[in-house]
């Protein structure tokens, strides 16, 4: 609201010293690259903990770490990735840069509300870290935090951990929602000239429903850990029944654990998808601008963005066919859940139809592209395994279950957000990433990553319970189990230590890189057709861009080059209007 | 308030009265989304409700013997709210008629009604705890402090901007840019008043009301 | 061209993988080989989904690689070819959907002939309850539980009197007879899980979940908690033991009824009272009696023993030691052990019995054998 104030002064001065350029910065692109640095040193810090459970299933004893340290390290491993690294990274860090710059925006609408989203969010990582250093360590009750187990004795963290977990999501949420609240207007609001909603690049799409379906599941989140916030800290009894705890009976009575888990994921699954709607966006313009093809069926992928965002509120309870609810549910829920895989599959057709007759350049956002497709292939069949009910049963926490959401949420988003780095690395730095060093992480953590999570699938086929410290003693499992978790493990290490590539490519890049051209993948995209590249503070110049076309005519035939950007008018280059019409 | 922001208008056409139309549309659009998110919120929170009413050791505070049968000091409150919404409406009227003056009136009254509620809350929650009504003491007891607590923080944030806007009313500041704080916040508040509506109705109608929404949603 | 042919190999190794690796499910137990079926069409129908897309994207890899002079094709899209393959992918959908919806049909209506017995769950431990006589199971109430009564059921519930308690971690059941598991918890969640019967289900406390299965193949399985369930979760396993119906009936018989355990035996030696204390406190899932490996230190032998702590002292074990760490476990760790105990609340007299039951567990001669000492006042039956 304030900066009307500032339009009266003639608006668009420079922030000058240091820290109102790079610390306390109301610019989106200063914004997304404090969110990016943000979520991947935490998710770091996720890392190695997933190296250290690692290290405790392959070689069990080796590092002495006990049962208790084993849980905390599962529990803040994937709480971190999936919040702390995941939705900040996609919708603070991608969304916050790519938005405002595809739509032809200056600036999102609420700079200061967006700084302070950043702001709110580190508070949000530096509580949860907080919790490594207080007496009891870390919560462990798994990243779902079930209760009663969550709040009672018995399971680690619960003095003081679990209180810092859930204070650290609702501050996370506050952040979350304010960021929201930017996304959402400044895509329907400050488009410039021209660009229709449906002339919107595919990655604008998937943040902008990824925010929206943040919007809506976020407050669950909220209400779950407000509500047990209370059981713990006041003694309520909202989900905690009747009970003892390890011999004594505790004073709780007659709340439901079941209701936790309808709320918790009522959240958790449309969590899933504002994780992969981004990824899905984010690799579909670059997949068309590799392979230097439009993206094929661009309104039925609008509509399977927008399908996949509806839809996945209505399958919440596929997570809970063996948590004792009401059995009926099952068939409605497995019978949405496996609709939902009809859109889904549209889109990997799509991908794979948009290579069909390209140009296809084996570039390395490109290779991150190609192998976000096989991850994300096999992650969404083995979700069929999940979501059809009776299959569930046998498999519901074994690892096939681990296997799967590693694959569909862990492994295939992260590709896409390599492959993202890689693509608009030059527009955010002016250099070029390194191309060898690039393809040689490139194949390191797409093998190494397939090499982890298929095999793992069998394991869980075989029946391999999941969160289990250790399995010694366990008869039905035989020693090639054994054999396989190290050799996983060995294969985890390599992979995570591996990474060290990327970080090193893109500090040297930042300084011995070659220098970029304002569009050096040749993409139509508006973000790639700024003044100056890194874009400077307001990202047009003095005029903002008008926009004339959708962002994918590629090899479009009788034009010479072959891509036509968003800002060529259509008599400029001779052309018919595209299929999407072209009313400038 | 800071001089590095840059407005989203192309500058060909920039003319100060179009900034301040654009940037009432944003904020009208962030409002409305936001209060989309908030919908949700109190959605679920109802939902829950619902939900955990159902279980045997809920005791509906409505039962004849319960403090809650003649809510009268609820009825009070709910009309001192409802005065605030008039207020902001009346002030938002006039807003839009250029009448500073009245709506400027209508704005402050609206204020002070809205503390005026945020005491009477206080009040309930006094009476009730004296009464013994602790919240963890039934699960009816702890959404009914949890729901209006909720709903009256929502409130209390509002007045934060209603009291920056009586500073810049205070400053003098140039109206245009007061009638959109107005605006605003009358459309904020008539969000808070559906919902403490939605709430009131909730929190005092008896048990087999709830029996019935919940069989209706599958809940039973 | 290297990309495509990666790919192609990932794609036919994995294929080879499927077949040819040694992670089978474990051997069927009971009548749930629909479930079996229904897993296997899904690998089917996923396969050859996974087979076809991939097959295409390779290639296109090779067929559209960039090359001199070549130009990508312009169609931004195709409305029919999108139909046609909406269409055959909800009928492959539809193929993995339709039995599997219907096996789940099944599994939700019990057949009326089932057996009903009770699975209790507490940390990190089973216990199990199956009717008397008269075929019914007595009302429960986490209010009932005591050092008597460890399953809490109602006492004057006249339907629970001749209810039989297995407070072991072994179960029996008779070969081919459907079985309803009526799943409760008195803690938190946990999930009963037996990999070879393939259903699972929570338990959760305040309410009784169930899931029927019939077993069908004699043997011994392992019994495992499939619900995160605290740090001693990895630890919370029994046994299921299938036999023949004249075998289960000679086990039956050797069980003993809620109104014996209740009325009979008043007079239990500190031993015994001590043996129950632990069981019904949860202790055993981390202390182990039989020198097996444990969480935390085992029983067997432990009494008189000299430990090394953590700081490297040492400390002879005995009954001040021993009260030390139940009252406040964290100030003597015995080393390489973790620092993952609570505090437990016991009186004196409940403190004695467990230290007495410890020392009963003392090796003499090199076997362990629950002696008569001076405090053991009634000797224990052999289970």
């Amino acid at each position: 609201m304030s900066y009307a104030e500032d339009a009266e002064r003639q608006a668009g001065h420079e922030p000058k010293s240091f820290w109102t350029k790079y610390v306390w910065s109301q610019d989106h692109k200063v914004i997304a690259i404090q969110y990016s640095l943000t979520a991947i040193f935490v998710g770091l810090i996720a890392l190695i903990l997933s190296g250290l459970m690692r290290m405790q299933l392959g070689f069990p004893g080796v590092l002495g770490i006990d049962p208790q340290e084993y849980y905390q390290y599962m529990t803040m491993h994937g709480m971190i990735m999936v919040i702390y690294l995941l939705t900040a990274l996609f919708l603070g860090g991608f969304g916050n840069y790519l938005i405002p710059l595809m739509v032809g925006a200056r600036d999102m609408v609420f700079p200061f509300v967006n700084m302070l989203s950043y702001w709110v969010y580190l508070l949000s990582v530096l509580i949860l870290v907080a919790s490594f250093f207080v007496p009891g360590g870390p919560t462990g009750a798994g990243w779902t935090l079930y209760p009663p187990q969550a709040i009672s004795q018995g399971t680690p963290g619960t003095e003081w951990g679990i209180i810092l977990m859930l204070v650290s999501l609702v501050v996370f949420i506050v952040a979350a929602t304010m960021g929201g609240l930017n996304y959402v207007t400044t895509v329907l609001q400050a488009r410039t000239h021209g660009m229709t909603l449906m002339r919107m690049p595919l990655s604008v799409w998937g943040i902008f429903v990824a925010t929206i379906l943040a919007l809506l599941a976020f407050p669950a989140l909220f209400v779950s850990g407000v509500m047990m916030l209370f059981d713990k800290t006041i003694g309520t009894s909202f989900f905690m029944p009747e009970m003892m705890s390890l011999g004594v009976q505790q004073s709780h009575s007659g709340g439901s654990p079941i209701l936790f888990q309808h709320l918790f994921w009522f959240f958790g699954h449309p969590e899933v998808y504002i994780v992969a709607l981004p990824a899905f966006g984010i690799v579909s313009d670059i997949i068309s601008v590799h392979a230097r093809r439009n993206i094929f069926g661009y309104k039925m992928m609008v509509w399977a963005i927008v399908a996949i965002g509806g839809l996945s509120f209505v399958v919440w309870a596929h997570h809970m066919f063996v948590s004792g609810m009401n059995p009926y549910f099952g068939f409605f829920f497995a019978t949405t859940t496996l609709i939902i895989a009809v859109p889904t599959a549209l889109k990997v057709y799509n991908w794979t139809l948009t290579l069909w007759h390209g140009d296809i350049h084996f570039t390395v956002p490109m290779l991150f592209a190609l192998g976000f497709i096989l991850t994300f292939l096999v992650g969404g069949l083995t979700g069929l395994f999940l979501g059809n009910v009776i299959v569930d049963i046998p498999l519901s926490d074994t690892y096939f279950v681990v296997a799967h959401f590693h694959m569909v949420m862990g492994v295939a988003p992260i590709l896409v957000i390599f492959g993202a780095i890689y693509h608009w690395y030059p527009k955010i730095t002016g250099r070029m990433l390194n191309d060898r060093i690039g393809k040689l992480h490139f194949w390191i953590t797409f093998l190494g990553t397939y090499l982890i999570y298929f095999p793992m699938h069998y394991l869980g086929i075989q029946g391999i319970p999941r969160r289990y410290f250790s399995f010694e003693g366990l008869e039905f499992i035989p020693q090639s189990a054994y054999t396989l978790n190290q050799f996983i493990t060995v294969v985890a290490l390599f992979v995570g230590v591996s990474q060290v590539l990327f970080i090193y490519n893109l500090f040297r890049s930042l300084k011995k890189g070659l220098p970029a051209t304002n569009n050096p993948w040749k993409a139509a995209s508006l973000e790639w057709q700024t003044p100056d590249t890194p874009p400077q503070h307001g990202n047009w110049g003095p005029m903002l861009p008008v926009v004339y076309r959708w962002a994918y005519d590629y090899s479009v035939p009788g034009v010479v080059e072959d891509f036509i950007t968003q800002t060529t008018a259509s008599d400029s280059v001779g052309i018919k209007p595209n299929i999407l019409g072209d009313q400038s | 308030m800071t001089d590095h922001v840059i407005n989203n208008t192309d500058t060909r056409e920039t003319s100060w009265q179009q900034v301040v139309e654009n940037d009432a549309a944003h904020a009208r659009t962030g409002l409305r989304v936001l209060l989309t998110t908030l919908s949700s919120l109190f959605f679920l929170f109802i939902v829950a409700f619902m939900s955990r009413s159902q279980f045997t050791d809920y005791q509906s505070l409505t039962a004849a013997w319960q403090p809650l049968a003649k809510p009268w000091a609820l009825w009070v409150n709910s009309v001192l709210l409802a005065f605030a919404s008039i207020a902001f409406q009346w002030a938002r009227r006039s807003a839009r008629k250029n009448q500073s003056n009245q709506s400027i009136e209508g704005f402050i009254i609206a204020g002070v009604f809205s503390f005026a509620f945020l005491v009477g809350q206080l009040s309930v929650w006094q009476q009730l705890a004296s009464m013994g009504y602790l919240i963890a003491g039934n699960p009816a007891n702890s959404f009914f402090y949890l729901l209006t607590g909720l709903h009256a923080l929502h409130l209390f944030f509002g007045l934060v901007g209603w009291v920056i806007t009586c500073r810049g009313i205070w400053r003098a500041i140039p109206f245009k840019r007061t009638r959109v704080r107005i605006e605003l916040c009358a459309t904020y508040w008539h969000f808070l008043l559906a919902v403490w509506l939605v709430l009131f109705a909730l929190l005092t109608s008896p048990p087999e009301t709830f029996e019935a929404f919940a069989s209706l949603c599958g809940l039973r | 061209m290297v990309v495509a042919m990666i790919i192609a190999m990932l794609v036919i190794t994995s294929l080879i993988f499927h077949f040819l690796n040694p992670w089978e499910p474990t051997t069927l137990a009971s009548n749930w080989g629909s479930i079996d079926t229904t897993l296997t069409i899904t690998f089917l129908v996923c396969g050859i989904f996974f087979v076809a897309v991939m097959a295409f994207l390779v290639y296109c890899l090779v067929r559209y690689r960039h090359r001199e002079g070549q130009t990508a094709h312009y169609q931004p899209e195709n409305k029919k070819l999108e139909g046609w393959l909406i269409a055959i992918t909800s009928i492959g959908i539809c193929a993995m959907l339709a039995p599997g919806l219907i096996v789940y049909g099944q599994f939700v209506t019990p057949p009326a002939n089932v057996m009903k017995i009770e699975v209790v769950g507490q940390q990190w431990m089973w216990m199990f309850r199956l009717p008397g006589k008269d075929g019914l199971l007595g009302k429960t109430s986490v209010n009932y539980i005591n050092q008597k009564n460890p399953f809490g059921i109602n006492p004057n519930d006249p339907n629970g009197q001749d209810d039989l308690l297995i407070d072991s971690n072994e179960l029996y059941l008779p070969l081919d007879q459907p079985t309803t598991f009526l799943l409760r918890s008195i803690d938190v969640l946990h999930n009963f899980y037996v990999p070879q019967l393939r259903a699972k289900m929570d338990l959760v406390p305040g309410i009784v979940s169930s899931f029927w299965a019939t077993p069908t193949l004699k043997g011994r399985y392992e019994i495992l908690c499939a619900e995160l369930c605290g740090v001693g979760h990895y630890n919370m396993r029994g046994h299921l033991v299938v036999v023949s119906r004249d075998d289960f009936q000679a086990w039956l018989s050797e069980q003993s009824t809620f109104a014996t355990k209740l009325t009979g035996d008043t007079s239990d030696g500190l031993v015994d009272q001590g043996r129950q204390l632990t069981q019904n406190r949860g202790c055993k899932a981390c202390h182990s009696v039989d020198g097996s490996q444990s969480l935390g230190p085992g029983w067997k032998g432990l009494y008189g023993k000299t430990e090394v702590l953590s700081d490297g002292s040492n400390i002879k074990v005995n009954d001040a030691y021993l009260k030390e760490s139940i009252i406040n476990p964290s100030a003597k760790i015995v080393r390489g052990y973790p620092e993952v105990m609570v505090a437990y609340d016991f009186s004196d007299e409940q403190i004695s019995a467990i230290t007495a039951y410890i020392q009963s567990l003392r090796i003499e001669n090199g076997t362990a054998q629950q002696s008569e000492l001076p405090l053991n006042n009634g000797s224990s039956p052999p289970r």
